[in-house]
């Protein structure tokens, strides 16, 4: 048994855990759930001694322990496999297994006695892999199943699993749940921390839920629904259904997309033969779980896929944009929200002003003299005033944008964006880890923009989301627009299930 | 309206804010580890049986005495500035530039090259051409790893050490067979003409002997601190070169090209790298000296990285070590055990306690310079 007793972790003025009470049985499935920056890996790290707690104790058994770091935890039977994994890639899987906990000695190092050790392992939970089989040729699964055989091997009792669902098609969820109810039969003791409730109910034991930091709720899964559990999480009923008169003055089409398919190298289409429409003044939703071609169709979009991966046809207003770069695209009107503010949308460690201009540094009022000079004083005013329309805070337009709050630094990229008055707005999971006050505001943004005559493209892992703020919306599965459905009429269920089995 | 006032009414910004903990906390580590390179350095004269204090007396003595010091330590110094600067652009732009050693041979020997073809123009024409050798020499030298890099994803750190020995092979066999004086026993080209000369600071400065080598590419050094800054954050080039650095994925999203940063960087880069050659040639020698280079390509490297990146940094920790290497000499010559292995010792111990850097934050970590800045 596994107990984390009135962990307090502050992350500079950020409180990540707030007195958290976890009790996790022995030979259960737990379930902590919540939203993104609840504070649900801040408390298993702390767990696996990634992180060490500022105030409060771990219990296991019953005796309090001192985890400080992941030896300590994995001493102690703990194992836990993170949402990005952490394997090498050119090695093969039973190298990766024994990896800093070599059989053999320094010379030999007994990967071959590994071998048998990882087959054995591997059958009796079904999880099938070839130890000799070199990690980069694996799937994404079959790399998920060598983590969780490096954990069993270092004989973990109880397994932390960080969102290992999310880089999953539904059909390895299925095959990845029988594996975690094969553990439990075995008396191992599993925590998955996720924020989909439909994983909740269907694997869980018990639940914690958590928000803000804080538990708010402890369950038996039995004893539950997902309309209770979804209250808990983000304690605003309707909070994502938005209030949106319907799209009125619904212009010409603005984006024409004809069988466009964007390839991985390894040759597999990504998005797959794609057409649709988006027309002035209406909010066009794409639905889909995570992973089915979303990414690429926005990044062949917005000009900023590898040229020679696109086929097909973008065409902008009677304009053929197929071939355009990013920049071209921009000024010709495509505003684009990325999915990762992090990754794509800003540099964090350039202040507010310098990421203010990012996309328009070349032109006024950013430059002058032929585009050569920054014109700092007007890059300022220019910052201020996105800072002021969309509500940054802090408004310091010196800071690095790293010290903003994720929240604020998305209402700085909307801000951006918005401020270059687009024809075409390309945007992905508008509120992702957002706080709710900010998501209220980027939604009312949103139609704000789309009253003005802009087409909208709004790709977002929520259902609710999608629903409410779009006009049409598309279902995305395996890279194909599975179907269209109208969201005032069709119910979630109809629209998960397009999502899940494409039809 | 919740705005801060600071963000419309100053118009201009402190030259340091580009320092994320403010001057003070930047310049703790640098410090620090100086400071911390002086005390084991210390240990070691002790343990060859030399007293420490004397022993740093005579380095700080001799390199900062009024003329010759003072005058030496700034000439040693200009040619890392130049090459302190230049490394400190690639790796801005996100790039290892290990290649200013090849970069500032083939400038070096350009440089001569214009000097000596066109040794009878006036120095009105002559200088300018030679300055340009210089600089577009460096340039080309530098942009090439670039452009392989942009084109087929070379590393650029594979790519610059092998162009070194290139550089210093292709610049050796033409000084040997084509631009050496014949008869002349020493690998080096023919002088260059007269108009490329430039002026010894001593001309200028009362008191100043002209004997010591210090030139006008010292002042020109500092003019290209100022430029590099006003470069890389006040031009939208600087501004794309910096956005690649920091993150290419969103600098790619904001429509600039990296393969085009990378190229641009690199150019930069090697430019600056080449401009000791101005000092070497123009300034110093007035010919092509084979193997004049005491590694300012290499020691740029360890110049950029103490003074963090930034071009003010660049200055002082090229001064600093325009100081060893002139202490040095002294070293050598009047300890009875000690030699000038012990500057050698003595940057390496810098760059180590600089390098490792992170191992400070921990226990240091409470003092108020020392924390991150987090709002």
């Amino acid at each position: 048994m596994l107990e984390l007793r009135n962990i307090t972790k502050r992350f500079g003025d950020v409180l990540a855990n707030d007195r958290v009470n976890i009790t996790v049985q022995s030979g259960t499935i737990h379930a902590i759930i919540g939203e993104n920056g609840a504070g649900k890996s801040t408390a298993m790290r702390i767990a696996y001694g990634f992180y060490t707690a500022d105030s409060g104790e771990i219990l296991i058994d019953g005796t309090v322990c001192r985890i400080a770091a992941p030896r300590d935890a994995i001493a102690r039977g703990i194992g836990m496999v993170h949402q990005h994994f952490m394997l090498v890639g050119p090695m093969t899987v039973a190298e990766n297994i024994v990896l800093g906990a070599e059989p053999g000695s320094a010379l030999a190092l007994g990967v071959t006695t590994a071998s048998a050790d990882i087959r054995r392992l591997s059958g009796e939970l079904g999880l099938a892999v070839d130890p000799d089989a070199v990690v980069d040729h694996l799937s994404v699964g079959q790399q998920q199943r060598v983590e969780l055989l490096k954990a069993l091997y270092r004989h973990a009792q109880l397994l932390i699993l960080d969102e290992p669902t999310a880089v999953l098609t539904p059909r390895e969820v299925d095959e990845f749940f029988a594996i975690l109810r094969g553990m439990r039969e075995q008396g191992k003791t599993v925590v998955i921390i996720t924020h989909k409730l439909s994983e909740v109910l269907a694997i869980s034991d018990e639940v914690t839920v958590m928000r803000d930091g804080r538990v708010v709720g402890r369950l038996h899964t039995k004893e539950t629904n997902a309309a209770e559990l979804a209250r808990l999480m983000v304690d605003r009923d309707v909070l994502l259904r938005v209030d949106k008169p319907a799209a009125t003055m619904l212009g010409a089409t603005t984006l024409r997309v004809r069988s466009l398919s964007v390839r991985a190298h390894d040759g597999a289409a990504r998005v797959d033969r794609v057409s649709f429409d988006v027309r002035a003044g209406e909010i066009v939703g794409i639905a889909g779980v995570e992973g089915n071609g979303q990414t690429e169709l926005i990044e062949a979009l917005s000009g900023l896929a590898e040229a020679s991966t696109v086929s097909g046809e973008i065409r902008l207003g009677d304009q053929d944009i197929t071939r355009f770069g990013a920049r071209a695209r921009r000024e010709l009107g495509i505003a684009h929200i990325p999915e990762d503010r992090h990754r794509r949308g800003l540099l964090l460690e350039f202040d507010l002003a310098e990421n203010s201009i990012l996309g328009v540094h070349y032109r006024k009022p950013a430059a002058y003299a032929g585009g050569i000079l920054l014109d700092d004083p007007a890059i300022r005013r220019h910052a201020a005033d996105i800072i002021a329309a969309f509500d940054v805070r802090p408004a310091n337009v010196d800071l690095p944008a790293r010290a903003l709050s994720g929240g604020n630094q998305q209402k700085l990229i909307v801000g951006r964006e918005f401020d270059l008055r687009p024809t075409l707005l390309l945007v992905a999971q508008p509120t992702r880890g957002v706080d709710i006050g900010a998501i209220e505001f980027i939604h009312r943004k949103l139609i704000a923009l789309r009253d003005e005559g802009c087409a909208v493209l709004l790709v977002s892992a929520e259902i609710e989301e999608v629903t409410s703020l779009s006009d049409r919306v598309l279902v995305i599965h395996r890279g194909r627009i599975a179907g269209e459905v109208d969201p005032k009429a069709a119910t979630v269920d109809e629209i998960g299930l397009l999502m899940t089995r494409g039809h | 309206m919740i705005l801060d006032d600071r963000a419309r009414s100053a118009p201009t910004r402190s030259p340091f804010r580009h320092y994320s903990d403010g001057l003070l906390g930047e310049l703790i580590f640098p410090l620090i580890a100086v400071l911390a390179a002086f005390v084991v350095g210390g240990v070691m004269v002790l343990v060859v049986g030399d007293d420490p204090i004397q022993t740093y007396r005579l380095l700080l003595g001799s390199a900062l005495s009024w003329p010759d010091g003072i005058g030496y330590t700034l000439f040693y110094a200009t040619p890392l500035i130049f090459t302190g600067l230049a490394v400190l652009v690639a790796f801005r732009g996100g790039l290892l530039n290990i290649g200013a050693e090849g970069q500032l041979y083939v400038a070096a020997f350009a440089t001569a090259w214009a000097g000596i073809t066109f040794a009878n123009l006036s120095a009105w024409a002559l200088l300018p051409l030679c300055f340009l050798a210089a600089i577009l020499a460096g340039a080309v030298w530098g942009a090439i790893p670039g452009v392989l890099k942009a084109r087929f994803g070379s590393h650029e750190v594979i790519t610059t050490i092998m162009l070194n020995f290139v550089a210093v092979a292709l610049v050796g066999y033409f000084t040997q067979y084509h631009y050496k004086a014949p008869g002349d026993p020493i690998m080096q080209t023919t002088m260059i003409g007269g108009g490329a000369h430039i002026a010894r600071l001593g001309r200028f400065i009362p008191g100043f002997p002209e004997r010591i080598p210090l030139n006008l590419s010292f002042v020109f050094a500092l003019i290209a601190c100022l430029l590099v800054h006003l470069f890389l954050w006040r031009t939208t080039w600087g501004y794309e070169i910096r956005a690649t650095g920091s993150n290419p994925q969103a600098a790619e999203y904001g429509g600039i090209s990296i393969r085009k940063q990378m190229v641009l960087a690199m150019a930069v880069s090697g430019a600056l790298a080449g401009m000791v050659g101005i000092n070497e040639v123009l300034g110093y020698r007035y010919r092509h000296y084979d193997g004049f280079s005491a590694n300012y390509g290499f020691t740029g490297i360890a110049v950029a990285l103490l003074g963090r990146n930034h071009p003010v940094g660049v200055l002082f920790a090229a001064m600093l070590f325009g100081m060893m290497i002139r202490g040095g000499i002294f070293v050598d010559a009047f300890t009875n055990n000690v030699t000038k292995d012990l500057v050698d010792v003595l940057q390496g111990i810098v760059i180590l306690f600089v390098a490792a850097e992170a191992l400070f934050r921990g226990p240091f970590a409470s003092h108020r310079l020392l924390k991150r800045s987090k709002i």
